[in-house]
């Protein structure tokens, strides 16, 4: 695996150079917070950003994203007929993604990229786009990556990592997207030194947890009927921030959208902490108060995910989650209750 | 790369409806594109999204049966959006299917055994597929005994009655229709809910037999007992089980019940499978 330096004074003209090749994204500073927004007309990655406010997976997970479109024109031949919108696959990239979120996107594949079914929509646009990430050396305080199988130097989903070594970044190359990207960007100056100790500091300054140990061998029931539940959901006002700023949340919604007679079908983010997330047509609601849907949303994260891919929990650590709830609730604490509840199962089992 | 979320093109070919109160009504559909036909090769128990442009889709289990060839059939409850829409739509008019859908019947399981089927209300479409499929004369020497007990809130809620009427006839399989109430002084059949009739009429329970049962919630939790008590074993007894969906392959995540996702692990389960779930349908 390749090593390239890159001066900070190269930057600008690789940059140039990749924006003929690829539709670039990457972190911009807009008011107070930092988001991932495409660069156009010649705009910069600000790669002085400590983490975004919302995750990057937009970028292949569009918030709202057309399906099909259709006419409801009788006179038409087509009339009522659904048409696939155009297959993105134009080469993208994205700029300074972190290693967290890189690795949610890799979390998220197994949901749209199954054996029987591959979600086209989500896959064109991560197929047509290299990740370049940026290793994080000054995490935010609610970070806890190095215990939620993820780090600052995580090289899981990424084409290229690069580490800002003040005056240059290192880039490691990592698969041959990254490689082709490099390639088009000019940057070809072989580098001498690793980015092993910086990644060393790095992840010795990730000083917050999340436990999880115990979770994959629990009684799934316990775990669900522990009587913690009710005090961890008690402050959730079901505004669905968790989710919408999570990297790992993949839920949608689909919707048919009509404009006179033009129409179209399209999916939209959607959140299991609205109660209209599940309610039947009966008006039926199999998680129908609010303990049911925070109790799904970490349920599925640290046990349903974990027992159905057996590739560890569904949370990467950025932290989004714990520094933006409106209330407080923290997924460390309550991972903290459900390890605590299931290694009181694993011990009746022993007994 | 294949779009699981595309629709094939059907034509509405005939409306039946079903119930005195007009709330079911039988589509039967036909491909515009015949070679579509094939894709959709489906088995009894499974579901396709029925989809309207301009309104959405909907879930509904196939009321036809593999072995009826030309067309698909569902029965449709009048319920939301889609549904209301749906009853409103004439012969000729051109909508969408997406599908086949989730898991079906364990055929493969269910073959040289007895089988009982339970069904109450609407719920009886894919239950049809299976009795059909069943009785179909390449298919009806491959299981043993075949008893249905099925229950409607009146006589006129009942669905398939001619069907119905031609399977009493037969001697083999062993029909037992049920209404909650009637007053018809003419009605020949039980009176009565499906458990208390099921514990009357159905055979005893053993390895050899299974259990088939799809109905509203309050059915399916007092036939539970019942058959137990005839002495079927919780892997015996399969369930078919509905939740609220999207987009019907595992992807829009609405519909789980504990790690089991209803729309592509089921809609089928065992009673032990479901034991082991927190029940969140």
């Amino acid at each position: 695996m390749k090593v390239i330096k890159i001066d900070k004074a190269q930057f600008a003209d690789g940059y140039k150079a990749l924006q003929k090749v690829y539709k670039l994204f990457g972190p911009v500073k807009e008011k107070a917070f930092y988001n991932f927004k495409e660069l156009v007309d010649g705009r910069q990655a600000d790669l002085s950003f400590q983490n975004t406010r919302l995750s990057p997976k937009s970028i292949v997970f569009p918030q709202s994203e057309d399906m099909f479109t259709y006419t409801l024109d009788e006179a038409s031949k087509d009339a009522n007929q659904l048409k696939p919108v155009p297959e993105k696959n134009e080469s993208r990239a994205v700029i300074g993604i972190r290693p967290c979120d890189a690795k949610a996107i890799s979390l998220v594949r197994m949901n749209f990229d199954t054996q029987e079914y591959k979600d086209p929509y989500w896959l064109n646009l991560f197929n047509a786009t290299t990740f370049v990430g940026l290793a994080c050396d000054s995490p935010c305080q609610s970070c806890f990556c190095t215990t939620a199988g993820c780090g600052p130097y995580h090289e899981d989903g990424l084409d290229i990592l690069l580490s800002d070594q003040t005056d240059h970044f290192l880039a490691k190359e990592l698969t041959d997207k990254g490689a082709k990207l490099m390639k088009a960007a000019g940057w070809k100056t072989k580098a001498t030194a690793g980015l092993e100790d910086k990644k060393k500091t790095a992840e010795s300054k990730i000083t917050a947890k999340i436990s999880t140990d115990n979770l994959s061998g629990a009684d799934t029931l316990a775990l669900y009927n522990a009587n913690f539940w009710e005090d961890a959901s008690f402050a959730c006002i079901n505004c669905g921030t968790c989710t919408f700023v999570c990297p790992t949340c993949w839920c949608f919604d689909i919707q048919d959208e009509v404009h006179a007679k033009n129409g179209k079908r399209m999916r939209n983010w959607d959140s299991c902490m609205f109660p209209i997330f599940t309610v039947h047509t009966t008006g039926h609601n199999p998680r129908e108060t609010k303990l049911h849907r925070v109790r799904q949303r970490f349920m599925h994260k640290l046990k349903y995910f974990v027992d159905k891919y057996e590739k560890g929990i569904m949370c990467v650590g950025c932290g989004r989650c714990v520094s933006q709830c409106p209330v407080n609730i923290d997924i460390r604490k309550i991972s903290e209750l459900m390890n605590k509840q299931a290694s009181k199962n694993i011990c009746a089992v022993q007994k | 790369m294949d779009n699981p979320y595309l629709p094939y093109s059907v034509r509405i070919d005939e409306i039946i409806t079903e119930s005195e109160d007009r709330s079911l009504k039988t589509f039967k559909f036909v491909f515009l594109n015949s070679e579509d036909e094939a894709r959709f090769a489906y088995q009894a128990g499974q579901f396709a999204e029925l989809s309207i442009a301009g309104k959405g889709e909907i879930p509904i289990g196939i009321a036809s049966s593999p072995v009826e060839k030309g067309f698909i059939k569902f029965t449709v409850n009048k319920a939301g959006v889609v549904t209301s829409h749906l009853h409103n739509m004439k012969t000729g008019d051109i909508m969408g299917v997406r599908g086949p859908l989730g898991n079906c019947y364990p055929w493969e399981k269910l073959e040289g055994k007895n089988v009982l089927i339970v069904g109450g209300g609407f719920a009886f479409t894919t239950l049809r597929s299976s009795i059909i499929y069943m009785l179909d004369s390449a298919n009806r020497p491959k299981f043993k005994d075949i008893t249905v007990v099925y229950g409607a809130r009146t006589p006129g809620m009942l669905l398939y009655k001619d069907e119905l009427i031609e399977w009493e006839k037969r001697d083999d399989i062993n029909v037992h229709i049920t209404v909650d109430g009637t007053d018809d002084p003419s009605w020949k059949y039980n009176v009565g809910f499906v458990p208390p009739i099921t514990e009357q009429k159905a055979p005893q329970g053993n390895e050899d037999s299974y259990a088939i049962v799809c109905g509203p919630p309050i059915m399916i939790k007092f036939t539970q007992p019942v058959l137990e008590k005839l002495g079927y074993d919780h892997n015996h007894i399969i369930l078919s089980l509905e939740n609220r969906m999207k987009c019907g392959i595992g992807m829009c995540g609405r519909c789980n019940i504990g790690r089991e996702l209803v729309c592509k692990d089921g809609p089928v389960f065992s009673l032990s499978e479901v034991n082991q779930t927190p029940r969140e349908y």
